[in-house]
């Protein structure tokens, strides 16, 4: 494998899928030192919402800290090169915080929406593109569907005006040849002029194994989370990816030193637990689960007295999606029912 | 023996079919024209083989024929972009229209909630608001109807089959409108709305969790009790209502989780979100025509506005 001269833009999504392991309270200060740091590092990306996108603070997702306009607000203001992204999930958030989002200086929105069920995202790609910001697709739990079956979404996207389409690696699930297959045939027959990216969760211990797969088979975006910080086992972490690529001689423009000051010195020490391939996380991967249900799961398992690996494993048997955490408590009322 | 009122159903798709046969079993209710807008379609077939009048025409190729056939109801099946045409145009003729599209042009209405509301105003255009509202308001209602509610949440996961075209494009109007009817019908000072949608097979049943925060420390209850009572109203039209766990109390959240089971007429019987809003429509109608039939209320034209 050699990368050399290969062109990566990489996104940080520390500060978005980040705010799932943080039950979405990072303070605006820890979010404009983070992103400063990012910034002075030199990654060209960062992303900056409630981990479930805009709108997203309630109670089934958890209430933020702080309402995304605040954070993006802050984060905008500290950033002097990096582009910065907000994400949005239709079905939670809607053009109306999306027009909050682009007044607060986002200059990009990443449209996500489960991998079957792209067309749903049409309105606002669209607003983005007359918004006059970058519109991305980011197809989640790519895991639920054949590379065929991708492309067919990826290209509604990418009709509807998206600038790149995501396989998003949601649950951690994928190995490199699934990453491989699937972003291959993306390459192949989307537009030249629409890139490809990949999002990738660490539960399986395959995140960067699987973000080089993504980039050997034509991804130029990748995201990883400084530290790690994101939702189940967490992100691609940042610095590793980009010790790695530096390695394979990939043209990233990140500083690995700085980014790996921000990941020891600011990212590490706000975290509520490690990031690290736990048993749920592992749980979650193995049985293809969305990762933000991780704590949720050990919540309700604790209220419950039930195993919260018995109710990630259900969870994926009923081929549960992205958002329904609300699905968490009901089960683990009927487990412990059953249990007696 | 009470007169069955006739109605005419505009739209011939899943929705306006599988309303044509839970109408066609009501004692009140008699469906008698089917309005399409293409002459090849199935579904106006279908409901000419049942014995209804039928036009390819639109709304137009009916109108002239409201009189003499003494329509009363329309139910508007099509979508929010041609609806306020339909309503006006029906309005006119003194039919009363009953709104399944996401138009809303006219006042919310959740049967067990307000429609008593509704048929002591003789309002002319009732909207059903969307499925997700209609499975989750009688919740939030169930709560406020005991104590104040500061914020009413709803999460409605429906299966992929069931969310049609015109659902997907402006999805944006199914948060704001149910958000928005949470508030006004449901009675939370302030209304949130989440759907989901899941391609899982076999198709999953509609499934709904509502959240409110009360004021005060919730009177645990009065409340259950209030939701049994609720569930059971709701029931009266869509059978496959069920509690599915709750109510949960946490501190001052409430939170119930409903599964919604259609009756399988025309539609599968996952499509719970779409059985409760042709099964709300009907329960509108008959609850109107119950009065109408009683001499309690009469409609009238409403007035072309100038």
């Amino acid at each position: 494998m050699d990368f050399t001269g290969k062109k990566v833009l990489l996104h940080d999504t520390s500060l978005r899928d980040g705010m799932h392991a943080k039950r979405h309270q990072i303070t605006l200060e820890q979010m404009r030192q983070v992103a400063g740091g990012l910034d002075e590092a030199g990654v060209p990306l960062i992303e900056v919402t409630h981990g479930d996108g805009l709108g997203g603070e309630s109670i089934n997702y958890g209430f933020s800290a702080h309402r995304d306009v605040e954070y993006i607000s802050a984060v905008t203001d500290v950033v002097k090169k990096a582009r910065v992204s907000a994400l949005l999930l239709p079905g939670i958030g809607t053009v109306d915080h999306l027009k909050e989002a682009v007044s607060c200086g986002i200059h990009m929105v990443r449209v996500a929406t489960h991998c079957t069920e792209a067309d749903v995202s049409q309105q606002h790609i669209t607003f983005a593109s007359e918004m006059n910001i970058e519109a991305v697709g980011f197809l989640m739990m790519a895991h639920m569907i054949t590379p065929e079956g991708l492309l067919e979404q990826a290209r509604l996207m990418e009709s509807y005006g998206a600038k790149c389409v995501y396989c998003t690696d949601s649950a951690g699930h994928l190995l490199p040849h699934e990453v491989t297959e699937k972003i291959t045939v993306l390459r192949q027959n989307l537009k030249a002029e629409t890139e490809v990216g990949f999002h990738g969760h660490n539960n399986l211990g395959m995140a960067i194994a699987n973000s080089l797969a993504a980039i050997e088979a034509g991804a130029v975006r990748i995201d990883g989370s400084v530290a790690g910080l994101g939702a189940g086992a967490g992100n691609t972490a940042l610095e590793v990816l980009v010790a790695v690529l530096d390695r394979l001689g990939a043209d990233h423009g990140t500083d690995l030193f700085k980014v790996m000051d921000v990941a020891e010195d600011l990212v590490v020490p706000l975290m509520d637990q490690p990031i690290r391939v736990d048993r749920d996380a592992l749980a979650l991967g193995w049985a293809g689960v969305y990762s933000s249900f991780l704590l949720f799961a050990k919540r309700a398992a604790v209220k419950y007295g039930v195993s919260s690996r018995d109710i990630l494993v259900e969870l994926g048997r009923r081929k549960t999606v992205g958002g329904q955490e609300d699905m968490i408590e009901d089960l683990a009322i009927d487990l412990a029912r059953a249990k007696g | 023996m009470s007169k069955k009122l006739r109605a005419a159903i505009i739209g011939p798709g899943n929705i306006g079919t599988d309303l044509l046969m839970k109408a066609s079993r009501s004692t009140l209710i008699e469906p008698y024209w089917m309005v399409g807008v293409i002459p090849s379609s199935p579904g106006l077939a279908r409901a000419k083989s049942m014995g209804l009048k039928t036009t390819a025409e639109g709304v137009d190729g009916m109108v002239d024929f409201i009189e003499e056939d003494e329509i009363v109801f329309a139910f508007d099946a099509t979508s929010a972009y041609v609806h306020a045409e339909n309503s006006r145009k029906v309005n006119e003729k003194g039919v009363l229209m009953i709104d399944m599209t996401p138009a809303a042009i006219g006042p919310y209405c959740i049967p067990p909630v307000n429609l008593d509301e509704q048929v002591k105003s003789v309002a002319m255009n009732v909207n059903l608001v969307t499925c997700g509202g209609q499975a989750t308001i009688p919740m939030v209602a169930a709560v406020s109807r005991v104590q104040e509610v500061a914020y009413g949440e709803i999460i409605a996961t429906v299966s992929s089959k069931s969310i049609g075209v015109g659902t997907r494009q402006n999805i944006d109007e199914f948060t704001r409108t149910t958000a928005s009817a949470v508030e006004k019908v449901g009675g939370a000072r302030k209304g949130k709305a989440i759907i989901i949608i899941n391609p899982a097979e076999p198709p999953l049943t509609m499934r709904d969790t509502i959240h409110c925060k009360t004021v005060d420390k919730p009177d645990k209850k009065a409340i259950t009790e209030s939701v049994h009572r609720m569930v059971a109203e709701v029931q009266k039209y869509v059978p496959g209502y069920k509690l599915k766990n709750g109510p949960v109390f946490d501190g001052n959240f409430v939170t119930t989780w409903m599964e919604v089971e259609g009756l399988g007429d025309f539609l599968p019987k996952y499509a719970g979100n779409l059985d409760i809003m042709t099964s709300a429509g009907l329960r509108i109608a008959e609850m109107f025509a119950e009065r109408i039939n009683a001499g309690e209320m009469v409609l009238k034209p409403v007035a072309a506005k100038a």
